[in-house]
């Protein structure tokens, strides 16, 4: 019979898994509620910084919570570079240029890393990568349990630059009103690149904390941004508390459709709330406005 | 009939191809080029006339290869029937999606998110669903009978899916030419603008979307007869989403020809690209990529608007000195 104590095992698990959700989204909503476009290159970051992650460890022996310090840096950087450089050159100003532009550099990335890498799916072993903690009922992935306090860690530090920063307030200066921000001085363009910086570095944090107990193939990313525009929606798009509860929430509907209706249909549970909230309320549970 | 001339001259020089080339590579190229530019001519209707960006056109495309493909195998209907059947499925696929997204009010990232996500349901629920195949597919009887829509010589086929091409470019040119289209396009400029002007958007873009859907399904269609055999993963795949959009971007977005022309530009590239390395997983789509952010970075207007606009330039200076009003209405 069902034991309740299953059901809250399937939800803790949820909530770990959701957390790292979270994350993605959260770089992902960033970017929206600032340059009003979903960035389609986030799961192909996301697999690239899975590379990264990866071969830091094999290749330089790098602990994945200490590759943190090198990666997120690193792939601030490549956000930064790439929509300076790239995406906003070639968007002329047009929402729908970006959206392409951003689908074409997830085609380029994930094919770039499928020609240099093969299909393979890689792992890293790690002494901590299987230990859990028993709470007698259920047990908790250590690893997930670290990424589950250093997701709010970083939303917590992202909430601190946004607010107590020059550059924070810029961006949401940006995100509120683009000309009057111009207006007042702020360069745009430099706010833009700043914000999908900061999107990227969230996806190389969340690289991070998956790569211990996760796998990498060129398009592992997918999967989770798939999940993270769910997550974005449901939340609703540029919130970022939203996007926190957002992706424990999926973590939770996943983890439960996943134990009731097996994995795949526990996938289409996860479409068909993206697809009713877009329809019935595409503002989301916080946004503001469509 | 002038503005049809381009079409009749195009596709006669297509179906000569057959005439002087017998290689079964060559002509199994073109075959798949022309396939992917009629799902692009489908994706052009309704993202180049109409601006509305569909990152999901698979649902379309798997929509018409899946009806035909349960008919045949399970049913036993005729091919024919089920080609038209397909291209049915597709557009009422489309209806479903277009009235539901439209209605919403979805645009921008929101319609590329929900048509992405219609397409992707659809493909894990063929992955698990029995009729469908469930994980294995549809395989259809060999039978290269005329009446059962296959044939012995790949140039039959050849002439098929040119003669559906065809077609499609006198809808895209018939479109351009109708009020219809005009509502399309001013939608597409300005949609707020449009329906101050009387123009009822939502109803013009659920038609824009049918007549897209059905052209890619037609593409759907077309592929279950040649190859055989479909999966839920070829038929709802990102990668045909992604060639369907790809194909108008580059060839040149809302223009008749410019799915064809970034079809055949692309899949060159991509075949090329392998001749050159070898059958490595990830260059031609690692190129595909590249070549639409420099389209769009360097011809926001694809390849035959970066023509048109050279050959304005050439004719402005040539010969706009002898007619000086030439020059304003060129602008």
């Amino acid at each position: 019979m069902l034991s309740p104590l299953i059901l809250i095992s399937a939800v803790l698990n949820g909530l770990l898994i959701g957390a790292v959700y979270a994350l993605v989204a959260l770089g992902l909503t960033l970017i929206y509620g600032v340059l009003h476009i979903i960035n389609f290159a986030h799961g192909a970051l996301l697999s690239a910084a899975l590379f990264a992650a990866f071969f830091a460890y094999q290749k330089l022996g790098l602990d994945p919570y200490l590759a943190t310090f090198l990666l997120a840096p690193g792939f601030f950087a490549l956000g930064y570079a790439l929509q300076r450089f790239i995406i906003g050159p070639a968007s002329h100003g047009d929402d729908r240029n970006m959206l392409l532009v951003t689908l074409g550099l997830a085609v380029l990335i994930e094919n770039a890393l499928l020609y240099a890498f093969r299909a393979d799916t890689r792992t890293i072993d790690l002494a901590y990568g299987f230990r859990s903690i028993d709470l007698g009922f259920t047990f908790l992935a250590v690893p997930r349990l670290i990424s589950f306090v250093a997701v709010f860690a970083v939303a917590l530090a992202l909430w601190l630059i946004m607010s107590f920063t020059d550059t924070g307030k810029a961006i949401r200066a940006v995100a509120k009103e683009k000309l009057g921000a111009e207006l007042a001085g702020i360069d745009v363009a430099h706010i833009y690149a700043m914000t999908f910086g900061l999107g990227t570095a969230c996806v190389a944090l969340a690289a991070c904390l998956l790569i211990p107990t996760y796998y990498v193939n060129p398009s592992a990313g997918n999967a989770f941004v798939l999940i993270a525009f769910t997550i974005v929606v449901l939340g609703g798009m540029g919130s970022v508390p939203g996007a926190l509860i957002g992706g424990l929430l999926i973590g939770v509907v996943e983890s439960l459709g996943g134990f009731f209706f097996g994995e795949s249909l526990g996938q289409v549970g996860i479409f068909l709330i993206f697809i009713a909230v877009l329809l019935l309320r595409p503002r989301g549970l916080f946004g503001a406005s469509a | 009939m002038k503005a049809f001339l381009p079409i009749a001259i195009v596709v006669a020089g297509l179906a000569c191809v057959p005439l002087f080339v017998h290689s079964n590579v060559v002509l199994n190229f073109l075959l798949v080029t022309l396939m992917i530019a009629l799902a692009g001519q489908g994706w052009n209707i309704l993202g180049g006339y109409g601006g509305q960006y569909s990152f999901g056109h698979a649902a379309f495309f798997g929509a018409g290869a899946y009806t035909t493909a349960i008919l045949q195998a399970h049913y036993g209907v005729n091919a024919w029937l089920g080609f038209v059947a397909g291209v049915a499925a597709g557009a009422a696929v489309g209806a479903i999606i277009g009235g539901l997204a439209f209605r919403a009010g979805l645009r921008s990232s929101y319609f590329a998110l929900v048509t992405l996500a219609f397409a992707e349901v659809l493909r894990i629920l063929t992955s698990v669903a029995p009729i469908t195949g469930a994980g294995v597919g549809i395989l259809i009887k060999l039978d290269l009978r005329a009446q059962s829509f296959q044939f012995q010589s790949r140039a039959i086929f050849y002439f098929v899916i040119l003669a559906l091409v065809a077609i499609a470019l006198i809808i895209a040119q018939l479109l351009e030419r109708s009020r219809f289209g005009v509502w399309l396009i001013a939608v597409r400029e300005n949609e707020d603008a449009a329906m101050a002007l009387g123009v009822d958007a939502t109803a013009v873009k659920l038609g824009a979307m049918i007549v897209s859907a059905a052209i890619t399904a037609a593409a759907g269609c077309f592929y279950v007869q040649y190859f055989l055999f479909i999966d839920a993963g070829i038929a709802y795949g990102t990668w045909i989403s992604i060639e369907a959009l790809l194909t108008p971007i580059i060839g040149g977005v809302g223009t008749v020809f410019g799915a064809l022309v970034g079809a055949l530009v692309v899949k060159s590239l991509g075949e090329g690209a392998k001749l050159v390395t070898g059958d490595v997983p990830g260059l031609d789509l690692m190129i595909y990529g590249a070549v639409l952010v420099l389209v769009i970075r360097f011809a926001p207007r694809g390849i035959v608007g970066a023509l048109a606009d050279i050959y304005a330039h050439v004719t402005r200076r040539f010969v706009a000195p002898r007619k000086p009003a030439a020059g304003v209405a060129h602008g």
